[in-house]
């Protein structure tokens, strides 16, 4: 699908990530996976998520019942927004068969700044700084291994080279800035966040953490993890932290997902009981007799 | 338009019910005299009027939630309702319903730069989201054209859009969190200030639910550093195909504008002849406005004029400060205005999908001479979202049914060349009994499941949305 956007210089601007490396496994990623686990990349902070990408669905309920929703224009408020219910829904609601996506034309180059040596606080403060600017990040990273917190920019070269110096401009305070503008290293280094490659190869488990990005740097320092991306201006955290997360963040606002390994605790944050409740009455509304995923997703 | 008859039994217990109502809410925000209640008997569709039984005006989310708990044990039927501005009917009563405005509840409840966002009470009025973060250079992006009057909690329920969501998408893209109050008076809270957490997306569904699952008392709310500046240009063609192309070609440049606005020759004329903004009197007219820096700004604009030329322009004029502008949108704003100074008009939201742009101002134009009645076309082309306005005369009897029967055939059309009935205002009351023509019933039946999860008595604003044979048997239960 990428390939053929390409070929009509469009993208799926969510940006999502391939999962191969970090899970080891070597399947052909497919459409209906991604939109089934709302997969998204570093870009979603700035342009949205694959949800916010979806127009229409097509599926199959677990009576059978053949279920439309949405459709192919840009905006669609006619009944329930069943399109954004089913996206994430891990194919506990249903078996998507068509699905209408949104596609943006791809840019004509991007650049990174990168600063060094930041810890995780001031990282996230430089990460915040840069996307209450008005220069249009497209990508807000911090590898606190490799000691570097990365921001991209993407457009007309022109318009990046306006932006990145602007930008450099913000970041002043948070020490030197570095300029990477060979468009081919920026983008090899937004695929290597994008999908977690740090961790590729890498024994025990993998928890996705989304959070309040203020609230993220006090939560990794609790979280007991042997390696931490940041991406999201701090707001989703990658951790390599094996038992129970949850248990060591304590009550904290947000959701912790484990993505890779056994911790013998649920793969999905425990929801409130309210929202359970009504999780619960979906599920058994569109599949009765629970043939969908069992176990998946509480 | 064709309402279901009210509840004897709740009407006879209208004293019962008023008295507890009474005893959890101040004197002053509860109504129950139809002089007063009155006040509440329609929204913008202001065809439609049924008086409420009660109006309750609650000013906290324990308000909320101890009317609807109240409502739920005695089968009491509530209309939630935020500033009115609906088009759609979405806060029309019924005659045995209690109205539950959120329009006292207005504070700001918290406001995080460093995490963008804001969370507010939902009765704050969309325009005033932007004015309590601007001073500090924020904005918050959805824009409905009625964002001086209308509430977040509408925009919420019909997940509004705005001439500027071609960049930066529509109320369900920049609504991170409610507190939800279900029927039963449950309270809870769907996301927060974090995005796309595990679990199924219920605020994707609750947002334009129109009222239906729950009342949203509070929301948290991205905002947006504002740019550093915006320039429109305006160009007028001598036909909408060229002009439709024009925006394709502009798309397809990898230019995304955060707004491209288009009028028909009906809509030039009497903005011209109300606004006077000096648009050319031409078939089609575009205005396409940029943002950036003002170097960018310059480098899109030349990009866009060079698109704009190649296609033999009978107009073309770049705004080279605020105030060429202010002038250039002042006709696009001043269009509803103006076409309301002449006429009587119905609008409608019918969405398609750009390509289709051509074929359907032409049929609407040919159905215009058959139905004998005119119709002005202004809307986002962007996005393929119209705003056909029909024009008839309130006062002739008759006139009314022939312009809803035109709204009607528009929008059917809307749905054959592979759009929908409504992109930004909802269906409410005036959308719903066409739901047919957009869905099968199988389609309509999975909507409606969702509502029987949130809503098993199908008591919150149940007339609305789905036709009513189809909720029929459901209502009834």
């Amino acid at each position: 699908m990428q390939a053929r956007l390409a070929a009509e210089n469009q993208r799926l601007a969510f940006e999502p990530m391939d999962h191969r490396a970090l899970l080891g496994t070597s399947g052909e990623p497919t459409i209906g996976g991604m939109v089934a686990a709302n997969v998204s990349g570093p870009r979603r902070i700035t342009v949205g998520a694959c949800r916010d990408f979806m127009l229409g669905v097509r599926f199959v309920d677990g009576a059978g019942h053949i279920v439309k929703n949405g459709g192919r224009v840009m905006k669609n408020v006619t009944g329930y927004d069943l399109v954004k219910l089913l996206t994430g829904s891990y194919g506990t609601l249903g078996v998507l068969t068509e699905v209408s996506l949104k596609v943006l034309p791809d840019v004509e180059t991007q650049a990174t700044l990168v600063l060094d040596g930041l810890d995780d606080a001031r990282a996230v403060a430089a990460m915040a700084a840069a996307m209450s600017s008005p220069f249009e990040v497209t990508g807000a990273a911090h590898d606190p291994a490799a000691g570097r917190t990365l921001l991209r920019l993407e457009g007309f070269a022109a318009s990046v080279a306006y932006r990145a110096q602007a930008l450099a401009g913000v970041l002043a305070p948070f020490g030197s800035v570095t300029l990477m503008d060979d468009q081919a290293a920026s983008a090899a280094l937004w695929a290597a966040i994008r999908d977690v490659t740090a961790f590729a190869g890498q024994q025990g488990c993998v928890w996705r953490l989304s959070v309040k990005a203020s609230d993220a740097p006090a939560l990794v320092a609790k979280a007991g993890a042997r390696a931490v991306i940041y991406d999201w201006a701090g707001g989703l955290v990658w951790l390599l932290a094996d038992g129970d997360l949850r248990a060591r963040l304590g009550d904290f606002k947000g959701h912790a997902t484990l993505v890779r390994g056994q911790a013998d605790v649920p793969v999905f944050q425990p929801e409130p009981a309210p929202v359970a409740a009504l999780t619960a009455g979906l599920r058994a509304k569109f599949d009765p007799r629970g043939i969908f995923n069992p176990g998946m997703m509480g | 338009m064709q309402m279901p008859q009210p509840n004897a039994g709740v009407l006879s217990r209208k004293d019962q019910i008023v008295a507890r109502l009474a005893a959890v809410l101040p004197p002053d925000a509860l109504m129950s005299d139809i002089a007063e209640t009155r006040a509440y008997e329609c929204d913008a569709l202001t065809a439609y009027r049924c008086p409420p039984l009660a109006v309750v005006l609650p000013s906290t989310t324990e308000q909320v939630s101890a009317v609807l708990k109240i409502c739920h044990d005695m089968g009491v039927p509530v209309v939630p309702r935020g500033s009115g501005t609906s088009l759609a009917g979405g806060a029309l009563p019924t005659a045995d319903c209690v109205i539950l405005g959120v329009a006292r509840m207005t504070q700001v409840i918290e406001t995080n730069y460093p995490d963008r966002y804001i969370r507010v009470q939902t009765g704050r009025t969309n325009l005033s989201v932007t004015g309590a973060v601007e001073a500090d250079g924020f904005f918050y992006a959805p824009d409905p054209s009625s964002q001086l009057a209308c509430a977040i909690a509408g925009n919420i329920a019909m997940n509004s859009g705005g001439a500027h969501c071609l960049k930066y998408g529509v109320t369900t893209n920049n609504l991170l969190g409610v507190t939800l109050v279900t029927m039963d008076g449950t309270v809870m809270e769907i996301g927060g200030a974090h995005m796309d957490a595990g679990g199924l997306d219920l605020l994707g569904v609750i947002c334009g639910s129109e009222g239906q699952l729950g009342v949203v008392t509070e929301a948290t709310l991205r905002i947006l550093p504002k740019p550093e500046g915006a320039r429109p240009v305006l160009m007028g063609y001598d036909s909408s195909e060229v002009a439709g192309q024009v925006v394709t070609d502009i798309i397809k440049a990898g230019i995304l504008p955060v707004a491209i606005e288009f009028m028909d020759r009906p809509c030039i004329e009497a903005t011209e002849a109300f606004a006077k903004a000096g648009y050319p009197i031409c078939e089609a007219l575009l205005i396409v406005e940029v943002e950036g820096s003002p170097a960018e700004i310059d480098a899109q604009l030349a990009l866009i004029m060079q698109i704009a030329r190649s296609h033999n322009p009978v107009e073309l004029r770049e705004a080279k400060d605020a105030d060429e502008a202010g002038r250039i949108w002042l006709g696009r704003k001043s269009a509803f205005g103006a076409m309301g100074q002449i006429n009587d008009y119905m609008c409608l939201d019918g969405t398609i999908p750009v390509s289709a742009l051509p074929y359907v101002l032409r049929r609407i134009g040919e159905m215009s001479k058959e139905y004998g009645l005119g119709v002005g076309n202004v809307f986002h082309a962007g996005d393929g979202n119209m705003h056909p306005l029909i024009l008839f005369d309130a006062n002739k009897p008759g006139d009314l049914e022939l312009c809803e029967a035109f709204g009607a055939d528009i929008l059917r059309l809307c749905v054959e060349v592979g759009g929908c009935l409504t992109g930004e205002h909802g269906v409410g009351i005036e959308k719903r009994d066409l739901m047919h023509v957009q869905f099968a019933t199988a389609d309509l039946e999975a909507q409606m499941a969702v509502k029987d999860v949130f809503d098993p008595g199908w008591l919150l604003n149940a007339a609305k949305v789905f036709p009513l044979d189809s909720s029929a048997p459901r209502r009834a239960a």
